[in-house]
């Protein structure tokens, strides 16, 4: 029960919005891990629609309403927001991995490896983001993977950045000066001393990007550009829905939305609370 | 100063040239837009003529070669599908997409910024919780999303509001007409939210931050009104950080009409992008590309300059 004592952890717990993130962002987990439990049918399975379902508005058998395939809508969210969850994290992982190892080591190293990561960095973050991905996506097609892909491509200049800024100034300390001395090599002391001590920023930022992927993959999705309406995310669920909202049928695309706000929002409620925590100018 | 200025722009010209080669180079592997330009019915003579007269025929080196020379002249190439130089194109919707911007943006910082102060000073009452929660679903909220609940309320349900289109325009813009101003209103709330909620919590924080420091305590201990402290002492440097991120922001907005003007059927260069991208418009994306990141670039360099004046901490 170490954890809960944590001087951190307790200060997390001390904010009710906070806390109640944290609560809706588990629940939403479950949902996603175990679609199957908590959905009326399988959404893609086509023997299990039925055509003179279609565009039912919210009542007791589809408490959402059915879409024009006569598809659960409730079912098909559970569905997609697995498959939102599933980008988001994964690139964010990815990206985290790749960006922290190279602003490391372009922060540690300096020289012309510093300045080539950097340019490139450089040179990307000349770019709204949104632009990047859309063009990646744009040439590459459809697709979960290529999606993930596109955006770990965007967003690991961030962390870079971060990793680089951090290691610069931990690198002097006496700590990563002394373990030199004792002969540690460079690759040990980059992992095994720099990299534990710079965790913390990391971990807010990350936080706060899951929330970005999510909405970056859901956008590209929107503009027919992410994830395709076979295997379809939350993103493409609205974009699909969007199309008959003009006639009406609203709980198409309006409920997807929803979730995808309650899923972002919790996330962020989370984010939030831990970049109040780790900023040390706000302390008393 | 001199050469600072020099250095910049010399660096943002490799940035920019850098940018062109890799887009050609996307483009050029992209595939044949002939293909998608001709009917299905054209012969491989139609084809073969075609891709002829738009010069992508040649190898990548001479066509990219021929592109450079084209730039020098201050011509970025004909558009394969309008059969105009690129850049006219690009320009001739410039100010719809430009027009949403600013307008946006100068929304945001009005709103923004006042709301931010509100939520610093007391964060604890309760009106800045709502002022924080709300702000918390701006920011989480998809762009595409919030033009759609829009359109539903105020044009599907109400019917207020035109959907679609830029309505009457008057010396570049829709600004001056009423019917302009109603086709702008959605766009420009659209395109705002995030931003707004963003500067509104940058605000915040920045305030928070600032108030915490000596000085304050001191103007505070010194007997100087509150009204003075908060809007005077403080609000004056928590804005420093604000301006770069305005900035900065600045290009994400230009970025996000493609998402506002797809769904408000918005004729500007959003829209263009994402025709041109799909029938493998090179010569457009291109244009495209170059005058975003000359923006970006302009404003990242307006914004260095403007710092050195506010904050007498940074001398060039």
């Amino acid at each position: 029960m170490q954890f809960f004592k944590n001087e951190l952890v307790v200060e997390f717990f001390e904010d009710k919005l906070a806390v109640g993130g944290l609560v809706i962002f588990i629940f939403l987990c479950v949902l996603a891990l175990f679609p199957s439990l908590f959905s009326y049918q399988n959404p893609y399975d086509l023997t299990q629609l039925f055509l003179q379902n279609s565009f039912q508005p919210p009542n007791h058998t589809f408490w959402l309403g059915t879409d024009e395939q006569g598809r659960d809508i409730f079912s098909a969210m559970v569905y997609g927001l697995r498959i939102s969850l599933y980008v988001g994290l994964a690139s964010t992982i990815l990206s985290v991995t790749i960006g922290y190892t190279l602003g490391l080591i372009s922060g540690y190293y300096g020289g012309w490896v510093d300045t080539i990561i950097m340019r490139i960095a450089d040179i990307q973050l000349s770019f709204p983001a949104i632009l990047i991905a859309l063009i990646i996506m744009a040439l590459w097609g459809e697709g979960i993977g290529k999606v993930v892909i596109a955006i770990t491509i965007v967003n690991w200049v961030y962390y870079a950045r971060t990793a680089r800024g951090v290691v610069l100034s931990e690198k002097e300390k006496d700590y990563a000066q002394s373990a030199k001395a004792l002969g540690m090599s460079n690759f040990g002391i980059i992992f095994s001393e720099i990299l534990p001590n710079t965790t913390a920023p990391i971990i807010v930022i990350a936080t706060v990007r899951i929330a970005n992927a999510i909405i970056l993959e859901a956008t590209l999705s929107f503009l027919g550009l992410g994830v395709p309406i076979t295997e379809p995310s939350l993103g493409s669920l609205i974009a699909n829905g969007y199309q008959v909202l003009f006639s009406g049928y609203w709980w198409d695309s309006v409920f997807p939305g929803v979730l995808l706000m309650v899923l972002v929002v919790s996330i962020n409620l989370i984010g939030d609370r831990m970049r109040d925590i780790m900023n040390p100018r706000l302390k008393r | 100063m001199l050469k600072y200025i020099l250095n910049r722009l010399f660096h943002s010209v490799i940035v920019m040239f850098v940018i062109s080669f890799i887009v050609f180079f996307i483009m050029f592997k992209a595939g044949d837009p002939v293909q998608l330009l001709l009917p299905p019915d054209a012969t491989q003579q139609d084809v073969i003529e075609m891709r002829h007269a738009l010069g992508i025929d040649q190898s990548f080196i001479k066509q990219y070669e021929a592109f450079l020379k084209n730039v020098a002249k201050g011509n970025l190439g004909n558009s394969f599908v309008y059969g105009q130089p690129a850049l006219n194109v690009v320009f001739e919707r410039l100010p719809a997409t430009l027009e949403l911007s600013v307008l946006a943006m100068i929304f945001s910082i009005l709103f923004g910024i006042p709301l931010g102060i509100i939520a610093s000073i007391k964060p604890k009452a309760w009106y800045s919780k709502v002022i924080m929660f709300l702000s918390l679903s701006g920011i989480s909220v998809p762009i595409f999303w919030t033009g759609m609940i829009l359109v539903l309320v105020f044009s599907v349900l109400l019917g207020w509001l035109p959907s679609s289109g830029r309505g009457e325009v008057y010396l570049f813009t829709s600004a001056f007409t009423w019917d302009g101003i109603k086709h702008l209103i959605m766009p420009v709330l659209t395109l705002s939210f995030f931003q707004l909620a963003l500067i509104l919590r940058l605000t915040r924080t920045g305030m928070m931050e600032v108030m915490m420091q000596d000085y304050i305590k001191l103007a505070t201990a010194k007997g100087v009104p509150r009204r003075v402290v908060v809007y005077y002492h403080a609000l004056k440097n928590s804005l420093i950080p604000l301006v770069t991120v305005i900035g900065i922001q600045f290009g994400q907005l230009v970025a996000f009409t493609i998402v506002t003007e797809t769904i408000f059927a918005w004729p500007g260069t959003g829209k263009l992008i994402i025709d041109s991208i799909q029938n493998l418009d090179r010569p457009i994306v291109v244009a495209y590309l170059l005058i975003i990141s000359f923006i970006f670039v302009a404003i990242n360099f307006v914004v260095d300059v403007l710092y050195t004046f506010i904050d007498p901490r940074v001398r060039v």
